[in-house]
């Protein structure tokens, strides 16, 4: 929240209008607003949309950088608006635009189809290849704190889709699947319980795959949350490396705790004693 | 299907998205010079099949193309061609290395201020580009001044 207590300061917000109804092409707009210490470019949206221009649209809803909707081009760098403080970017005029890459729906908000459908396309899930352990399960995997931690980092990605709006590959090659997609691919690829390399191959070890990424790294600093998704490519490459030569993993590294049955069974040993009072 | 639908617009960066680096870092720069010099070298081997095919056009021919090109703004070019063949070679050394996951640390759980693979391996990159402008100056010595 803004803090309403310190002296304001009168910033001039540059906006990309854009309604495909009366519009042929975006058009800037500017307005002016008294920015409080602390105020993010949502809020400060939020007070022009109320008091100055009713119709600004965009998309937003968390307010608190866990849905990932507000991605927007802010001062020429892809940003969530609700992380981003006003004051803290140092000038007096801000632009605001919506997110590069994507089409343009209107004024501030981007189709992000392109990115749901690439996401999809990589088989973000894991892939077990026993399915009759999948739809009757006899005990738990186990996993390691360590085994966890060799991806545990990608599964902070919470698809605002700001890497691929910041990616130089994806401003020309519209079928790269760009780096969200790729990091989760390493994600799933890199999970001890999954052995869906080979499946997974045919989405991503294409001409459009991660050898396209030649690590300008603006997917990284453009990522709200640490995910770094340039080294997930990295990763990846080299996951696909190693698979290519025959030192990649054959199947799921995972082993159970112990079966199901087994563990029923020492939850009736462990169980309280029967009552004997208030029978 | 309504013809009159509103249509989106096309806010894809195209050209301009990778040749304008702005406000990104250092490692975005290096991704549009590799690209910008892998085109050069590219076209370079293009015309030096052309150039090296004016052999077939006889003796005269051949030797008044190689005193064209001892002429001062051709050892410029020739020097800007070295010098896009270092940077590319020797940034490729650093992609290659970084392909492999070699120089990026180890993937861990992210806390704010977040650490990038980027950052890790600075230090890497700040060599390599050293190198690199090392051999540049060199060669032009040599080229220029031999």
């Amino acid at each position: 929240m803004s803090d309403k207590t310190t002296t304001p300061r009168e910033i001039t917000f540059r906006v990309r209008r854009f309604d495909p109804n009366v519009d042929a092409a975006p058009h800037w707009s500017e307005y002016r607003l008294n920015v409080y210490d602390g105020m993010t470019v949502l809020e400060a949206l939020h007070e022009i949309k109320a008091q100055q221009e009713p119709t600004l649209s965009w998309r937003s809803s968390c307010r608190m950088g866990v849905c990932g909707s507000c991605g927007m081009f802010i001062n020429e760098l892809p940003m969530l608006a609700c992380q981003t403080q006003v004051l803290h970017l140092g000038t007096d005029v801000v632009s605001i635009a919506p997110l590069p890459n994507y089409d343009n729906v209107k004024d501030l908000v981007p189709d992000l189809a392109p990115l749901i459908e690439k996401h999809a396309a990589v088989k973000p899930y894991i892939i077990y290849l026993d399915q009759i352990e999948i739809d009757e399960p006899t005990g738990e995997f186990l996993q390691t704190p360590d085994q966890r931690e060799e991806f545990s980092q990608f599964t902070h990605c919470i698809k605002c889709g700001l890497c691929l709006a910041a990616c130089p590959t994806v401003a020309t090659d519209p079928l790269f699947l760009g780096p969200q997609a790729l990091a989760q691919a390493y994600r799933y690829t890199a999970d001890n319980r999954d052995c869906g390399l080979k499946d997974r191959i045919e989405a991503i070890d294409i001409f459009h795959g991660p050898y396209q990424c030649h690590l300008a790294g603006a997917c990284s600093q453009a990522c709200p949350k640490g995910v770094d998704p340039a080294f997930g490519i990295q990763l990846l490459k080299r996951a696909l490396v190693l698979d290519s030569i025959g030192f990649g993993k054959k199947k799921s590294s995972v082993a159970k705790v112990s079966p199901l049955a087994d563990v029923v069974k020492q939850i009736e040993e462990f169980a309280p004693p029967p009552r004997t009072v208030g029978k | 299907m309504n013809s009159n639908k509103p249509t989106a617009y096309n806010n894809r960066l195209g050209i301009k998205g990778w040749v304008y680096a702005g406000k990104y870092t250092f490692e975005r720069y290096l991704y549009l010079g590799h690209r910008l010099t892998g085109m050069g070298l590219i076209a370079y081997m293009l015309l030096h099949i052309i150039e090296t095919a004016n052999r077939m056009r006889g003796v005269e021919a051949w030797e008044g193309l190689m005193g064209l090109f001892a002429s001062w703004p051709f050892k410029i070019i020739e020097y800007l061609l070295f010098a896009a063949a270092v940077f590319h070679a020797l940034n490729g050394v650093r992609l290659l290395m970084t392909e492999l996951g070699f120089f990026l640390g180890k993937p861990k759980e992210p806390v704010y201020p977040y650490s990038s693979s980027i950052k890790r391996h600075r230090p890497l990159t700040y060599i390599i580009m050293a190198l690199a402008g090392l051999i540049i100056i060199l060669g032009g010595s040599s080229l220029f001044f031999p």
